[in-house]
Parts: C-alpha cells; sequence; structure tokens
C-alpha cells in the first residue's frame, strides 16, 4: 500500500493522539472515593465495648450552637501570624495569641486554586487534578460533604460571597448572594456586597451556619502582588469584619447554652507574584483560626500554629456540628477543639473518626489490613473498649486515666497514619494504561523515525508494508500474546484499571493497533537494514550535507526535548525558547552577513529534501515564540535572489535579524511569566496600570494603524476598506468596552494588549518575509485568512482569560509566553498556516506541503513521546501535580492540535494535487 | 589593493606560512617540519594563556583580602581579562615582532592601536547589547552585564586584534568555512567558538533552582566562557596536531 508522506503522518499522529488519551486516562488517577454512593443512611458506629454493652450508639450532640465560617480567599499564613498580621490584623492577632482560640497553618494540597479547595475544605476529601479544569464550569458537588449532612440535619445555612459555593450546592442554602470572581480588577465591591448583609444577618438568630467567602484579596494579590499597599487596607477591612462578627456572637452567647465558633480560614496562599495554583509554600500554606469561648487559654501559653492539614477542617465541622463525618473524608479532626470535654466524648469523637478513616481505606485499598494505620486502629478500638467496660464498672481511678490517655495517644496516631496513606492513595497510578498508551506513542514515532528516508525524498511517498504474510503470522501471534497479557493483568489486577474496564471491543481494537504499528516497525527496521546495506557502498557521505543552521535546529530541538526532564526547565520553558530563538537569529544573522559580505556561495542548494523538512522544523521551534520562522523561510530564499534585492531591501535584510531579537527581547519583558523571575516588573502591567492609558491607546491605535499599511498591499480598494473597517471595528470594540464596563477594562485590556502585540510582530514579521521573498501573489488570500483568525483568536482570548485570570490559565503556566494569553493555541496554527501559504506559493515544490506535514508531526511526536516516557519515569516527584502534569496536558493539547493541522495540510495537498 | 593592505597588515612569518603551506604536497617532510614547530609554538602560548588565567585566581589573593572568585566576581573579572589581554600583547609582541615595523610609520602603529581599541569597545558593546537581548536585564545589573561583555570580547576579539588587526574583511573570512590559511588562524577560530559555546552553555543552568552562588547571573556564564576558553587553548594545539596530515592551507 502506497501512501503519501503526509497522509501518512496525519495518521500517525492520529494514532498518536489516541495513545496520548490512554495514557492521560492511566495517568491522572481517580481520587479516593467510598464506593457507598447510596442515600441511605448508615447508623453512626456504636462506641466499642468488652463484654459490656454501651448505651450510646447515637451521634454525640453537637460542641458549638452557631458556627460562622469566614473564608478569605488567598490568605496566606503570613498574613494573619506574621508581621502583617500584626500591623493590619490586631484584633485577630489579640484572638489568635491571648483569646479562646486554636489557630493552625493549614496545608492545602495543589492544585491550589479555589473551587478543589472549597470541594476540600467541606468534603475533607483531595480533589484530582483533573478537578482544575473543571474548576470554571463547576457542577454540583455530588460527594457527602458537611453542608449536604448539615442540610440533611435541619441546619439553617447562609452563604454570602463567591458564588461557586452556590453552584457547588445548588439548593442547599436558605438564603444566599453570590458575588462573581470574574472582574478581577473589582477589590471593593465584591467584599462590599458581602459586608453588607452582615449586620441584618448578625442581628437575626435564625441560621445555624453563616459561610462569608471574600474575594477582594485574592483579586488584589493577581492585580498587584503580595506586597501591594492594598493588601493592608483589605487586610484592616478583614479584620474589622472579623471584631464585628466575633463580638456579634459573644452576645449572642448569652441567649444559648452552647458556645459559638468563628472560623477564618483562607482556601489558598498567593505566591511571591500574586497568583497561586502551584505548590510553593507561600501558595499551600494557610491559616485556620477556630475561635470559641469554648477554647480555654491558659495564661502564658503562646504556641506557635501547628501545622495541618487543609482537609481536617471537613471532619472539625463535622464534629463541631455533631453530624456524621463526610464518607470521603481522608482528614483527621482537630483535636485541640473537644479538649475541655470530658475522657468519655474525646475517645468517642476519636473513634468515630478513625472508624471512617478506616472504612474509607478498606474501600479504597485492596491490602488494608497490613496498613499500619489499619492495624494500630484495631489495637485501639480494642483498648477503647477495655477501657469503655472500666469505665462503665464506674472504675474512676488513676488506672482508668492512664489507660484512657494512651488510648488517646493510640487513637491520634492511628488517626495520623490513615489519614497519611489515604491522601498517598490518590497518587496511586493506573500503569497499565499508561503502559499501553506509552507502547502506542513510542511506537508510532519508531515508524515515524524509521520512514524519514523514504518520506523526505523527493517522491514523498511510502511503502507501508501490510499484507506480507510472513508479517501477518507475526501480527496474529502479537495480537494473541497481547490478549493474554491483557486477560492476566486485568484478572489479577487489585487496583482499578481504566484499560481494562473498557469494553472488550475497544479493547481488543487497541490490541489490533499496537501489534500492527509493530509489524509495520518491523517490516521498516528490516528494510533499513536492507537499504542500509546497500547504501553503505554508496559513497554519498549524509554528513556533508548538514549546514551548521540545521545542526543547530537539530540539536536545539533535541535539548530542549532532554530539557523536559527537569521540573526547573518546564517551569521556565519560555526561557528555553527564548533562548533558541535568540541563537537561532544571531546564526541567521551570521549567515547573512556572511553571504552578504564574501558572496560565499558555496552552500550547497542541492539537500532540498533536508531543507523543506527544516524549513516546517522551525515553526515548530517557534510555534510560541513567533520570532524567527520566516527568517528560516527565507534564509534558504536568501542567497540566489540576492543579487537581485535592490538596496533599501538588502538592508531590511540585513537589518531583519536584529528587529526579530529586538522583538523578541519586547516581547518577553511585555509579560514575566514563570516561576523564578516572575516578580520583574513587566511592560504589559506598566501598560494597562490605569495611569498610562493614553500610551496604551497610542500604542494599539499604532499597531493597528501598521497592520493596516502593512496588508493593505497587494489588496483590492474593496478588501482594503473591509480591512480598515474591521480594524476600526476592533479599536472601538476595546475602547468600548474599556470605557462602559469598567470592572472589566484592566483584565481586557492586559489580554487585548497582547494580542495587539502579537498581531503586530506577525505582522511584522510577516511584512519582512513579503519584502525578503517578494512574494506578495497571494496575499490577498492571506490577509482574509490571518484576518478571521487573529480574529477569532481575539474573541475566544478575552473570553477565556477573564476567566483564566482565577482559573486555568493563571495555573497552567508552563509554556508561558505571552502566547499562553492565547490559550487557544492560535499560534501554531497561524504558523501553520503561513507555512501553507508559503510553501503553497512556491511553485517549484510539489511534494512540499506533504514534506511539512511530516516534520510537523514529527517534530510535534518526538517531545510528547519523549515527555510521557519522563513522566512515567518522574511521576514520585515532588513536583509532579505541579509543575508536570499541566506540561503534559498542554502537549497532549498541541499534540491535538497538531493532529488537525496535519489533516489540514493532508486535504490541501490533495486538492492541490487533483487541480494540477 | 585589498591582496597589497592585507599583505601589509600580515606579520611577514604569517605571509611565510601560507606559501610554506602550499610547498606541503611539494616537498612533504620540509613543511611537516616546519608546521612542527609551528604547533609547538602554538602549544606554548597557548600555555602561557592558561597559566595566566590561573594565575588571575591565585594572585590576587595575595593582595586583596577576601578575595574569592565567586564572592567578589567582579574583581576577578577585572583582573582576569586585564591578565589575558597583557599576556595575548605580550606574545603577539615577542612572537611576532616584526609585524610592522618594517613598512609601517609610527603614526601608523597608533592609528592601529587607537583602531584596535575602538574595536574592542565596540565588541564590548555589541557583545552587552546581546546579553541584552538574550534576556538579561537592561537596567539593573549593568556592570555586571558589561565586565561580562568585557570578560567574553578579551577572550575573543583580543587575540582576533592581535593576529588579524582591525581588519574586518579578514575576520569574517578566518570565520567562514574553508577561510583559514594558517594554524594561527585556525587556532583562533576553535579558541573563538569554543568561548562561544562556553558561554551559551554556561547560561544553561541559570534557571534551575539549586539555588547555588554560582547560579547568579553572569556568573555561569563568565565560568562558560573562561572554561571554553580554555578548553579552545587546550584542544586547538591538539586537534590541529591530530589533522596536520589533512590540513592544507590554500592561500585565497
Amino acid at each position: 500500500m502506497r501512501l503519501g508522506s503526509g497522509t501518512f503522518a496525519a495518521c500517525c499522529v492520529a494514532i498518536e493522539v489516541l495513545g496520548t488519551a490512554v495514557f492521560l486516562r492511566g495517568f491522572f488517577p481517580a481520587p479516593v472515593r467510598s464506593s457507598a454512593r447510596t442515600e441511605h443512611k448508615e447508623p453512626p458506629a456504636p462506641e466499642p465495648s468488652a463484654g459490656a454493652s454501651s448505651n450510646w450508639t447515637k451521634l454525640p450532640p453537637p460542641l458549638f450552637s452557631k458556627v460562622v465560617i469566614v473564608l478569605i480567599d488567598a490568605l496566606r499564613d503570613d498574613f494573619v501570624f506574621g508581621a502583617k498580621g500584626v500591623k493590619f490584623m490586631p484584633y485577630t492577632t489579640y484572638l489568635v495569641e491571648k483569646g479562646a482560640a486554636h489557630s493552625f497553618v493549614a496545608e492545602a494540597k495543589p492544585p491550589t486554586v479555589t473551587m478543589p479547595r472549597i470541594k476540600a475544605l467541606m468534603t475533607g476529601s483531595l480533589p484530582g487534578f483533573v478537578d482544575v479544569v473543571r474548576n470554571l464550569n463547576s457542577p454540583a458537588l455530588l460527594e457527602d460533604n458537611v453542608i449536604k449532612q448539615a442540610k440533611a440535619a435541619g441546619k439553617r445555612i447562609i452563604f454570602y460571597g463567591d458564588e461557586t459555593w452556590v453552584k457547588l450546592f445548588p439548593k442547599h442554602f436558605v438564603e444566599y448572594d453570590g458575588t462573581t470572581s470574574f472582574f478581577v480588577s473589582d477589590y471593593t465591591e465584591v467584599d462590599n456586597n458581602v459586608t453588607r448583609h452582615l449586620d441584618k444577618v448578625l442581628k437575626r438568630g435564625d441560621w445555624d451556619i453563616l459561610i462569608l467567602h471574600y474575594l477582594g484579596l485574592d483579586h488584589i494579590g493577581h492585580i498587584s502582588g503580595p506586597y501591594s499597599p492594598l493588601i493592608g487596607r483589605k487586610l484592616s477591612e478583614m479584620d474589622s469584619v472579623l471584631m464585628k462578627i466575633h463580638t456579634a456572637l459573644l452576645s449572642k452567647e448569652r441567649e444559648s447554652s452552647l458556645p459559638n465558633l468563628l472560623v477564618l480560614c483562607g482556601d489558598h496562599g498567593m505566591s511571591e507574584t500574586g497568583s497561586h495554583g502551584a505548590s510553593s509554600t507561600e501558595e499551600v500554606n494557610t491559616p485556620l483560626v477556630l475561635i470559641s469561648t469554648a477554647f480555654e487559654r491558659r495564661p502564658g501559653d503562646t504556641r506557635l500554629p501547628k501545622h495541618v492539614q487543609q482537609t481536617d477542617l471537613a471532619a472539625t465541622l463535622a464534629i463541631g456540628l455533631g453530624l456524621p463525618i463526610p464518607k470521603d473524608s481522608v482528614g483527621s479532626f482537630l483535636f485541640p477543639i473537644v479538649e475541655g470535654k470530658s475522657m468519655r466524648e474525646q475517645l468517642r469523637f476519636l473513634h468515630l473518626n478513625t472508624v471512617q478513616l478506616s472504612k474509607l481505606l478498606q474501600e479504597n485499598v485492596p491490602s488494608y489490613a497490613k496498613d499500619p494505620g489499619f492495624e494500630q486502629f484495631k489495637m485501639s478500638e480494642k483498648l477503647h473498649g477495655n477501657w469503655i467496660k472500666l469505665y462503665l464498672e464506674e472504675n474512676h481511678s488513676e488506672v482508668l486515666f492512664n489507660l484512657g490517655t494512651k488510648v488517646l495517644r493510640q487513637y491520634l496516631d492511628a488517626m495520623k497514619i490513615l489519614s497519611l496513606s489515604l491522601s498517598t492513595q490518590v497518587a496511586q497510578y493506573d500503569l497499565y494504561s499508561m503502559v499501553v498508551g506509552t507502547v502506542m506513542v513510542v511506537e508510532v514515532l519508531t515508524l515515524l523515525l524509521l520512514s524519514i528516508p523514504q518520506a523526505l525524498c523527493r517522491k514523498a511517498q511510502l511503502e507501508v508494508p501490510l499484507s506480507s504474510p510472513v508479517f501477518s503470522l507475526l501480527f496474529y501471534l502479537m495480537f494473541l500474546v497481547l490478549s493474554a497479557v491483557h486477560v492476566i493483568v486485568c484478572t489479577s489486577a487489585e487496583s482499578s484499571c481504566y484499560f481494562c474496564s473498557l469494553s472488550w471491543l475497544a479493547a481488543g481494537a487497541v490490541m489490533l493497533l499496537i501489534s500492527a504499528l509493530l509489524c509495520a516497525i518491523v517490516s521498516a527496521l528490516t528494510k533499513v537494514f536492507m537499504d542500509g546495506s546497500f547504501l553503505s557502498k554508496s559513497p554519498a557521505h549524509p554528513d556533508s550535507r548538514w549546514s551548521e543552521l540545521d545542526l543547530l535546529i537539530l540539536f536545539g530541538t533535541l535539548g530542549h526535548v532532554v530539557s523536559l526532564g527537569a521540573s526547573s526547565f518546564v517551569e521556565e520553558e519560555h526561557q528555553t525558547w527564548y533562548f533558541l530563538v535568540n541563537t537561532l537569529c544571531l546564526a541567521l544573522s551570521q549567515e547573512i552577513y556572511r553571504s552578504y559580505f564574501l558572496g560565499d556561495s558555496c552552500e550547497p542548494q542541492c539537500h532540498f529534501p533536508m531543507d523543506q523538512g527544516f524549513d516546517s522544523l522551525a515553526p515548530a521551534l517557534q510555534d510560541r515564540t513567533g520570532g524567527g520562522v520566516s527568517e528560516h523561510d527565507k534564509v534558504h530564499e536568501g542567497p540566489s535572489p540576492f543579487e537581485l534585492l535592490r538596496g533599501h531591501e538588502r538592508w531590511m535584510v540585513l537589518a531583519s535579524p536584529w528587529l526579530i531579537l529586538t522583538c523578541c527581547r519586547l516581547l518577553r519583558s511585555l509579560n514575566q511569566t514563570g516561576v523564578q523571575w516572575a516578580h520583574r516588573p513587566d511592560l504589559g502591567h506598566w501598560l494597562t496600570s490605569s495611569d498610562h492609558k493614553a500610551e496604551l491607546s497610542i500604542l494599539a491605535a499604532l499597531s493597528l494603524l501598521i497592520i493596516f499599511v502593512l496588508v493593505q498591499r497587494g489588496c483590492s480598494s474593496v478588501s482594503k476598506a473591509a480591512l480598515a473597517l474591521g480594524l476600526l471595528g476592533v479599536y472601538c470594540y476595546r475602547a468600548a468596552i474599556g470605557n462602559v464596563l469598567f470592572p472589566w477594562q484592566q483584565g481586557n485590556r492586559d489580554i487585548s494588549k497582547g494580542i495587539i502585540e502579537a498581531r503586530f510582530v506577525y505582522v511584522f514579521v510577516l511584512g519582512i518575509l513579503f519584502t525578503g521573498t517578494k512574494d506578495l501573489l497571494k496575499s490577498q488570500v492571506l490577509a482574509a485568512d490571518r484576518k478571521t483568525k487573529t480574529g477569532n483568536s481575539n474573541n475566544i482570548a478575552t473570553v477565556d482569560i477573564s476567566a483564566g485570570f482565577v482559573g486555568l490559565d493563571t495555573y497552567v503556566e508552563i509554556p508561558a509566553m505571552f502566547l499562553t494569553a492565547f490559550g487557544t493555541y492560535a499560534g501554531p496554527v497561524l504558523w501553520a498556516s503561513h507555512l501553507v501559504h508559503f510553501l503553497s506559493s512556491q511553485t517549484s515544490s510539489s511534494s512540499a506541503l506533504s514534506h511539512a506535514c511530516f516534520c510537523y508531526a514529527l517534530i510535534c511526536s518526538i517531545p510528547v513521546s519523549t515527555y510521557i516516557i519522563f513522566v512515567t519515569s518522574l511521576r514520585y516527584h515532588l513536583f509532579i501535580w505541579s509543575v508536570f502534569s499541566p506540561k503534559l496536558l498542554y502537549e497532549g493539547m498541541h499534540l491535538l492540535i497538531t493532529a488537525a493541522i496535519c489533516v489540514f495540510f493532508t486535504a490541501m495537498d490533495q486538492t492541490s494535487l487533483t487541480k494540477s | 589593493m585589498g591582496l597589497q593592505t592585507k599583505i601589509a597588515l600580515f606579520p611577514p612569518r604569517r605571509l611565510n606560512c601560507p606559501l610554506r603551506c602550499r610547498c606541503v604536497s611539494q616537498i612533504s617532510t620540509h613543511g611537516n617540519t616546519m608546521k612542527d614547530t609551528d604547533i609547538k609554538r602554538l602549544l606554548y602560548t597557548h600555555l602561557l594563556c592558561i597559566f595566566s588565567i590561573i594565575l588571575s585566581v591565585f594572585i590576587p589573593s595575595f593582595f586583596l583580602e577576601n578575595f574569592s572568585i565567586l564572592e567578589t566576581h567582579l574583581t576577578w573579572l577585572c583582573i582576569c581579562s586585564a591578565f589575558v589581554t597583557a599576556v595575548n600583547l605580550l606574545l603577539y609582541l615577542v612572537v611576532k615582532p616584526t609585524a610592522s615595523s618594517k613598512k609601517s610609520s609610527l603614526s601608523h602603529k597608533i592609528t592601529r592601536f587607537l583602531k584596535c581599541c575602538i574595536y574592542f569597545l565596540m565588541s564590548c558593546f555589541s557583545f552587552h547589547i546581546i546579553f541584552v537581548l538574550y534576556g538579561a536585564p537592561l537596567i539593573e545589573l549593568v556592570l555586571e552585564t558589561f565586565l561580562f561583555a568585557v570578560i567574553l570580547s578579551t577572550f575573543t576579539t583580543v587575540p582576533c586584534l592581535c593576529l588579524l588587526g582591525p581588519n574586518l574583511k579578514a575576520w569574517l573570512r578566518v570565520f567562514s568555512r574553508n577561510g583559514v590559511t594558517s594554524i594561527w588562524e585556525n587556532s583562533l577560530q576553535i579558541t573563538t567558538i569554543s568561548s562561544f559555546v562556553g558561554t551559551w552553555l554556561g547560561a544553561l543552568p541559570i534557571p534551575l533552582d539549586w539555588e547555588r552562588p554560582w547560579q547568579v547571573w553572569p556568573i555561569s556564564c563568565t565560568l562558560g566562557a573562561t572554561f571554553g576558553y580554555v578548553a579552545g587553548l587546550v584542544i586547538s594545539p591538539l586537534w590541529i596536531y591530530w589533522n596536520r596530515k589533512q590540513l592544507t592551507y590554500k592561500n585565497n
């Protein structure tokens, strides 16, 4: 069977997408869940007893009558316990240091994004990584949680604040007012909308739980970072709110018998740059202060806040309110809140929590009986029974107390170990699916690599041997072996496995695919060896055809791929891109200068296929940097038309690498991302800050004007007018949004800024390309093409980022050029379209498109497969969740886009073939 | 005309060399011995350069308190650059002292010297600009960046100026493919390229989060440049010696 290399590449990438999907499904583990989804109420675990039966089988009564939860978004631990807290939150500091309060530093697990954090606080479970992706359209929370339990117990809950809660708990609140976190630039109104209800609500007494979620601090963090003077003001405001609530609760307490509880917590911290999502200490550590008159404080007792898990709050709240602990909770309740209670009650609470944890462990870990926490639990339960027996025998002696404290300590230990082993359970990978996905991806990559010489030859066609009898035998054998392995693995698997849960038909299809690929590889290998012995006789030296530039690109790609194995390099991947692009530009300029000054025409023009290959390699290299792809295209044009160029164009060519370098540098300072240098002041912020509005609008108008000037060449007058109107419309739209909807302005401006600049550079580079190659024939088509493309991306990005400020895109900042702001991969698509246009305009190369397609597929699949292998081997790395997995998602997305592009290329190729 | 100036600027010994190399094919034994002595001389000069760099690490600690490469990096940069420049000039004067004494007058020498200085400064500034384009901070750490540019110029531009003089055409010729006309130019090519590669590689560990003192800008890059230069100094005589049979320099 003969296939065009474009079609071949498209097929390969499609298979690769499938493999990556299987891998991803295996890689992102299903969160720890209780399988008992039934709604029926299980009776609470009775008190254990040895011999004599205990009479206490009901749930213990609540400890607090009213609970107020003040959740301040992005409240970092040092905002309360550090110097800032002392300065700006005097009342809270007083409570923490002197008052009846317990303070903790609650550690949030990454991803430190609001919705998973709310879920963690309320369910006590650890949301899976995939929850981040669903952060933006949060569906109702179905798992067992404190709010649900409280509703079922007839508590009246009032909520004011972030409307994520309203979406998560749609019918649970008797009264609510949701504020949206969409307008990031607004940090006063969001909080006033919460506080304005306070006086009324605090005066009324018809509620049991009041939840307040303040967003202002998080917004300030996103706008100006943790060292902004706004932070102090906001903290003082929060302090006054806290004081108001506390005094109201104190006055309420006289009426009721039970004390009230005031909880101050943060959902996640704030990094040094003011964002959140990753796992740095600043983002992870949040304060947790429990304030109640029930907590007695011995004088002179200045404890440092203890480190606890954020998931512990759910169990604590459940116990405080006399509710059953949520089934999926992996947290252990904060013991200090029951310190004032009697020994029997304390033990009862501990028992309840450990029983819940061990149940969860039993359901999720097949070998639970060997778990040290479970063993400890069994032992302490037995001791507890003995203690109850002694207690019921009215034996109030020293022995009883000593035994009690021993049981207590054992329970606490058991709880800690159980909680720990449950949280590590989240990081259980589905290795079988991962292996299957990896095998597919690697097989495709090998096939692609093996078929390079065939695919890049002038014919751009290659033989796909599928029907030879020997290989069909191998194929059937392979299929049988794989099926046997599948059966063995799936029947013996202890933990859940996605690939096994697939239907037999689908699994069989995947097996077929794998064995077919393997056979293709084997046949290609034999062919290569046979050809290799033949080729070695021929005197051609393949090395001589590689120019320095090709080598540079090759090594750059390889180096980039290798660098993906280090977390810092993944975090700072944009730096790698800048570095490589700069080097490429410099090498190009060196080449241009050399050929210009020396007339050095020793450049061999014959290595056409390789050139084509690297032509399309360049966009892959630059798809995120948007720098010098045209440059590379041009260099191959460079040597021949040099003599034809007129004077100023020659200067243009000589100056263009430097212009591109300068543009790159400007873009780099436009938006500082990454981790290490993110605190540097960036131009984007400078421009979007409200004092520089004039400069911004001038720049926007100027760049739009330049777009017009550059594009209008070669257009008909009608399209010229259309273009002008379109650009004007863009500006007006922006201005209107900036003026009419005030809160939108900054967020939106930021984005449009990036896009304008991006477009500016695109068009700029494109203009250089045009002047360099004098290839203006189809610029009209191209202009229209680009127009729609950038227009689209504009809208998508606008929507994406305004929301993304709090969500996905601030978090997944890994390939973080400002082009990430596009989020939608408009960049590569744009470049790919340019490449299509450029190649199709070259009449000399009929097979250029399929070559380009093939190279594109190759260049995309090399990093993907390498990265998959890296991630598999690094799956117990500390930063696997915060650094590697977002990048993995990005790579998967990139692969998908590449597949689309390849299909598009192939389609273009087919149409051009049929035309000619 | 171009050939004339080239001849005028080249030291006579270097002028001889291409002729000698052309003779290689004819009188191979004689050429080989000449070449061997040249390679030996090259090796000695290079060893002297390496020695000067090593001295620049150790000597200042006798005179300056608290001197260390990492902590007082800028001082070391200045000293190292001064040492290397001095050694290069010395070698230029000692090994090929008859360069311009024949033809050129004193004023010609002075203008040439001034030109060299201007070229050196220009190369410093252009390196600085390239570093900034590569992402070095624009305003803060200007001194550090500039001294880095100075030391890189010392490793690359100063030997070029010594050997080729302020002649851009010759420079371009040397650094293009098949453009070298002598062992000296060949070694110059190798040392310059290896210094650049060392600098380039030196930038790689900067983003790593190891928090080591040598990861601070521009220490890793300057160290990379130094190591690259030293490596080039070591490699080039060896490489030339290894390939002495294949190397024939044509005079074009």
